[in-house]
């Protein structure tokens, strides 16, 4: 059974916040959403955990007690230690005694929260903050795990630990669904889906956005720009040539994640 | 540089030329923001020196850096005129007209401008005096690819027109476009060079086929940072080692051998670091 949006619209005061979104996530598997602030991430992963009513299309999710959630500030009790917190979203869940002694004990033990369990959540770094919501996110083994920007002004090291709490969640049967700005975790993801303004731009597995790029790709090594749709890529420039010709001087090379994601926004901006 | 008994940083070597970007990595509190402090003149180094353009860090050469907080540093209740007219006036550079880039929003409060907007404007005002150096710190935090694509490429004739670019950052993406990277750990350089450099010949063990779900149960039981990617598993250690410890269990896997990536190269420079500092050993 796959959970998600199908052709959802959502209006926001009037607004079309989002737009005929189509999001499948799958158990034992990561979708991963990205797109910039604005794009529409957050009220998708409002509207499949039924915080937002959508005006049109269906949103398949499991029981209320199955899902974990977690908003994309905060997410914990600032004025609750480690232990309080945790004990407290696990209790929501039916989650006491022993049972969630030993599952707590592990998860925090596994993100280097160990020391930290009679802390104020408060005042934890903004990393720690966000590796604790994704451990209460999860406490309960939910069938649907929902994780909005987890990682965003996380460093390196603590993402890679929320990405094992991810990891993990998938690997035991979970299916999760995860929202991000930083385009390299979309790599992570067994089907990504890259939103705009509220409409979907692209998705897919990795592998299946970068094969959808049409024409070629091409490097330019100068600091003049070439002409036709180029980005910055370090010190050179990338150029795509939807029909396939590329200009004077550039060298092509086969498309990576990165550049399929900025030539489907260029793409998308260029219109039908 | 010490700030009470804590050493923020700690003999940092850093040169920065002229026309290069040079990207600046590290956990929460390796010392990022004290050494933009220090380059920004804003505290003062207990033992060695700081030196920008061949003096210690003063209001002089404050005139002479460009700045772009994380939070952006605009007034938010202003309009994009008025902070225009702010920051050129503060910077002595005259009343230069709005750049193109931004021109149609002059009379737009920047608190009501989408937030990729928002960082144009800060950009502009930062880049205004035609800085000699530019800080930028999580220069695109919140940015869209295609956004994102367009600041750097200010950033990119910014650095061409003369200027020296230090910008501090957690995204790979960002990190792999500068010329080269300094990785701090708890003050100190731990790693610096190019991204190739960076990463060197590390690698990481590939764990893929119908049973990964298995696999992860057993690597992860042994404590290994188990990463999933799709539907293979991305774990450090060499082929041998996994092997050994998937050998047991009978599961129908491969076992293979990846170059790492950068966020892979810089979890593992860090975590070598931090065993040094507490004299453990953490697996490999």
């Amino acid at each position: 059974m796959s959970w998600g949006l199908d052709g959802v619209t959502v209006r926001l005061g009037g607004r079309k916040a989002l737009d005929g979104v189509t999001v499948v996530v799958e158990p034992s598997s990561v979708a991963v959403l990205v797109g910039g602030d604005g794009s529409g991430k957050s009220t998708c992963l409002r509207a499949m955990v039924g915080l937002v009513r959508p005006s049109a299309g269906t949103v398949r999710r499991p029981p209320k007690q199955e899902v974990g959630y977690i908003p994309a500030t905060a997410g914990l009790y600032p004025d609750l230690t480690v232990d309080e917190n945790v004990s407290f979203a696990a209790g929501a869940f039916g989650l006491t005694g022993r049972a969630l002694a030993t599952r707590s004990g592990e998860l925090l033990e596994r993100i280097g929260l160990g020391d930290a369990r009679h802390r104020l959540g408060g005042q934890l770094s903004g990393g720690m903050q966000r590796k604790l919501a994704v451990v209460m996110a999860l406490l309960h083994r939910p069938t649907l795990l929902v994780l909005d920007e987890p990682t965003t002004g996380v460093d390196p090291v603590s993402r890679a630990e929320v990405w094992r709490l991810i990891s993990g969640a998938a690997a035991g049967g979970a299916a999760v669904v995860v929202s991000t700005t930083y385009v390299d975790e979309g790599r992570r993801a067994s089907s990504v889906t890259l939103l705009e303004s509220g409409g979907v731009i692209g998705s897919g597995s990795p592998a299946d956005i970068v094969a959808a790029v049409p024409g070629t790709v091409g490097v330019v090594r100068s600091a003049a720009r070439p002409p036709g749709p180029a980005w910055r890529w370090g010190s050179a420039w990338r150029v795509w040539a939807p029909t396939g010709a590329l200009p004077d001087g550039a060298e092509p090379r086969p498309p990576e994640f990165e550049d399929a994601v900025v030539i489907a926004a260029l793409a998308a901006e260029a219109g039908p | 540089m010490r700030f009470g008994d804590f050493t923020a940083v700690d003999a940092v070597d850093l040169a920065l030329e002229a026309r290069e970007v040079v990207g600046l990595l590290g956990a929460n509190g390796a010392g990022k923001t004290t050494l933009i402090r220090l380059l920004l003149g804003l505290v003062r180094p207990t033992a060695g020196d700081v030196e920008l353009f061949g003096a210690p860090p003063s209001v002089e050469t404050r005139r002479r850096v460009g700045y772009v907080p994380q939070t952006l540093g605009l007034y938010e209740d202003l309009t994009v005129a008025e902070n225009w007219a702010f920051v050129t006036v503060a910077f002595g550079s005259g009343r230069p007209p709005l750049p193109a880039g931004i021109v149609d929003l002059g009379d737009a409060v920047v608190g009501s401008l989408p937030l990729g907007i928002q960082r144009r404007v800060a950009f502009a005002a930062a880049f205004s005096h035609r800085p000699e150096l530019l800080i930028l710190d999580e220069p695109t935090s919140g940015v869209a690819p295609l956004g994102r694509a367009r600041l750097w490429q200010d950033v990119r004739e910014t650095a061409e027109g003369g200027a020296g670019v230090l910008v501090t950052t957690h995204n790979m993406e960002e990190a792999e476009q500068c010329d080269r990277l300094v990785v701090l750990v708890d003050g100190a350089v731990a790693a610096a060079g190019g991204v190739a450099e960076v990463i060197g010949d590390r690698t990481v063990i590939e764990v893929g086929g119908p049973q990964w779900r298995l696999a992860y149960e057993v690597l992860d039981a042994q404590g290994l940072s188990v990463q999933l990617h799709g539907d293979t598993l991305r774990v450090p250690g060499s082929a041998a080692q996994i092997e050994d410890l998937l050998a047991p269990s009978g599961l129908d896997v491969t076992v293979g051998e990846a170059p790492a990536n950068l966020e892979e190269a810089f979890v593992e420079v860090v975590s070598a670091r931090s065993a040094r500092r507490d004299g453990t050993a953490v697996r490999p």
